[in-house]
C-alpha cells in the first residue's frame, strides 16, 4: 500500500478558488465590429485557464484585453467590467505600466530583445528597480532558473538572446516575464512556433509556473490544452459557448458546438 | 452522432468499430442460443460448432483492441468519440466472454451426453436462457439506436433472470438430494445455468456502457439484484 501514489499528492496544491480575474459583461470593438460579445466568466487564483476556440472567435482578443494591449491600437475600444483582484482594470485611472508588470504576456512568436541573455532579463527589472550588480545578478539567475533555462545559458550570459534556439528564446521570454514577478502571465500561442520537444518543455514550465501565478493561455491546439489546463472556455464567434473544467470539456462538453469543435466535426 | 469529421477517414476507422461490435454481437448471440439448444437436444455436433466459432470471437475482439488503439494513437480522440472507442472496447470485452460462456455450455453438453437431461430441467434451462438472449438481442439493438430508456430498461430487467436463476438452482439441488447419481448432471446443469445468468449481466454491463458513451454520465442508482442463490443451503 505504501507504494501507492496518493491522488492528493497528485493533485496540484496550491489550487485556490479564489477568483484572480473577473471578467463581467465584456463586449469589445474594432472599430465598428464586435469581436466580443457579452462575456463573462471567472479565472480562479494560481490555475491555468485555456481559450480555445477557432480562428477569430476572439480568444486572443480576450487574452489581449486583459493586460490592455489593444490600446497600442486605434479604434479598438472594451466595454464592460474585468476586475484583477476586484479592482476594474478597464477603468480610466488604472495605471498601465504597473498593470502590464502585474500581467506578463508571452507571445506566439519568441520576441527576445537584441541584445544579451544577461540584459534581456536584467531590463524589466532596471525600469522598476533599482538592484545592486549581486542582487541583479540573483534575479536574473532566479528568473533563467525559473524558465528552465538556467543550465543551458549560464555559461553564455552574454552572448545575444537571438542567438538561442526558437524553444529556448520562448523560455527567455517567459523568464523575461517572470523576472518582474508578475501575478498573472498571458500566453497567447506560446508553443505553435516550436518544435515537440521544446513544446514539452514549454508545458512542464506551464505546469511548475501554475503553482505560484494565474497563467492564461490561448492556444490551437486542443491536446495542449486539455494537457495543461485546468479549466477551459470555449469561444465561437466572440461568443463564450461553454466554460467548464478542463476535464469535462474533454470527455463530455454540455454544449453541442463545444462537442463538434473538440471532435473535430465543425465545417 | 449526426455531424461528421472534417477528417472523413476517422468517420470511417470509428464505423468499422461499430460495424465489428454488431458482428460479434450476432455471433455471441447464436452461440449462445445454439449451445442451450445442443444442451437441450443432446446435439453434440452443434456443440462442437459452438466451440470451435468461440475462435472467431477472440479474434473479433482482438481487431478491435488493435484498431481501437491505432485510432487513439492517430487520432487523439476526444469527448463522445473518447466514449465511443473506450466504449467499444469495453463492450468487445462483454461479448468475447459472453462466447466463452456459451463455449462453457457446449463442453458440458459433451460431458452430460448420454445422462439423460430431465425434462424439467432443460425447460427451466431454456426459460433462463430466453431471457438471458432477449437482453443481449436487446442492448445489441440499443448499440445501433442509442437509446437511453431501452438502455435504462434492460438495466432494471436483469432482476428476472436473477430470480429465475435462484429458483433453477433450488430445483437441481433438490435433484442431487433425491438421489446421488444426478449429482455429475446437476452439478454440470448449475455451472451451464450459472453461465447463462452470466451472460445476462454482461448484457446488462454493455446497456450501462451504451448509457455512459451516450450521455457521457453513469447511470444512477444500484441496479437491482435478485440472485439470492448464495443464500440457498441444503435444508432449502
Amino acid at each position: 500500500m505504501n507504494n501507492m501514489v496518493s491522488l492528493d499528492k497528485v493533485a496540484p496544491q496550491n489550487i485556490s478558488d479564489k477568483a484572480k480575474i473577473e471578467i463581467k459583461n465584456l463586449n469589445f470593438y474594432y472599430g465598428e465590429s464586435k469581436a466580443l460579445k457579452n462575456i463573462s466568466l471567472q479565472l480562479p487564483e494560481r490555475s491555468v485557464t485555456a481559450f480555445i476556440g477557432p480562428s477569430g472567435c476572439g480568444k486572443s482578443t480576450l487574452l489581449r484585453v486583459l493586460n490592455r494591449i489593444y490600446e497600442l491600437y486605434p479604434k479598438q475600444r472594451a466595454e464592460g467590467e474585468v476586475l484583477v483582484d476586484g479592482k476594474n482594470i478597464l477603468d480610466r485611472s488604472q495605471d498601465l505600466n504597473l498593470l502590464r508588470t502585474k500581467v506578463g504576456m508571452v507571445f506566439q512568436k519568441p520576441t527576445p530583445f537584441p541584445m544579451s541573455i544577461y540584459d534581456n532579463i536584467s531590463f524589466g527589472i532596471k525600469l522598476y528597480e533599482n538592484l545592486s550588480k549581486s542582487e541583479m545578478d540573483e534575479r536574473v539567475e532566479a528568473a533563467l532558473r525559473r524558465a528552465a533555462l538556467w543550465n543551458e545559458v549560464k555559461d553564455k550570459l552574454n552572448a545575444s538572446g537571438l542567438s538561442l534556439s526558437g524553444g529556448q528564446q520562448q523560455r527567455l521570454c517567459i523568464a523575461r516575464t517572470v523576472a518582474v514577478k508578475p501575478e498573472i502571465i498571458l500566453l497567447d500561442e506560446p508553443a505553435s512556433a516550436l518544435d515537440p520537444l521544446s513544446t514539452a518543455k514549454i508545458e512542464e514550465l506551464i505546469d511548475e509556473l501554475r503553482a505560484d501565478y494565474t497563467i492564461v493561455i490561448v492556444t490551437h491546439n486542443m491536446q495542449q490544452a486539455a494537457r495543461v489546463s485546468r479549466q477551459t472556455a470555449f469561444m465561437y464567434l466572440g461568443e463564450l459557448v461553454e466554460f467548464d473544467e478542463t476535464a469535462k470539456i474533454f470527455t463530455s462538453p454540455q454544449e453541442k458546438r463545444t462537442q463538434d469543435y473538440v471532435t473535430g466535426r465543425f465545417g | 452522432m449526426a455531424s461528421t469529421h472534417i477528417l472523413s477517414a476517422y468517420d470511417e476507422e470509428l464505423q468499422y468499430l461499430t460495424r465489428r461490435i454488431s458482428e460479434m454481437g450476432g455471433l455471441a448471440e447464436q452461440m449462445c442460443l445454439d449451445a442451450v439448444r445442443a444442451l437441450v437436444n443432446s446435439d453434440s455436433a452443434l456443440a462442437q460448432k459452438v466451440i470451435s466459432d468461440d475462435v472467431i470471437l477472440d479474434n473479433g475482439e482482438r481487431e478491435i483492441q488493435e484498431k481501437a488503439i491505432i485510432t487513439i494513437a492517430r487520432r487523439q480522440p476526444v469527448a463522445a468519440d473518447l466514449r465511443e472507442i473506450v466504449g467499444t472496447l469495453r463492450i468487445a470485452a462483454d461479448l468475447e466472454r459472453v462466447g466463452d460462456l456459451g463455449k462453457n455450455t457446449a463442453k458440458r453438453v459433451i460431458a452430460v451426453q448420454g445422462t439423460g437431461v430431465p425434462r424439467k430441467l432443460a425447460r427451466g434451462l431454456e426459460h433462463l436462457s430466453d431471457l438471458a438472449l432477449v437482453q443481449l438481442k436487446e442492448v445489441l439493438d440499443v448499440y445501433v439506436s442509442r437509446s437511453i430508456e431501452k438502455a435504462e430498461a434492460i438495466r432494471l430487467r436483469d432482476e428476472e433472470i436473477d430470480a429465475m436463476y435462484t429458483s433453477l438452482f433450488r430445483e437441481l439441488l433438490t435433484y442431487m438430494m433425491e438421489d446421488p447419481r444426478n449429482i455429475t448432471t446437476c452439478t454440470h446443469l448449475l455451472f451451464c445455468a450459472k453461465n447463462i445468468e452470466r451472460i445476462g449481466d454482461h448484457a446488462t454491463n454493455i446497456a450501462e456502457t451504451i448509457y455512459y458513451m451516450t450521455t457521457g454520465a453513469q447511470p444512477e442508482g444500484e441496479r437491482p439484484k435478485d440472485d439470492s442463490s448464495n443464500m440457498v443451503g441444503a435444508a432449502g
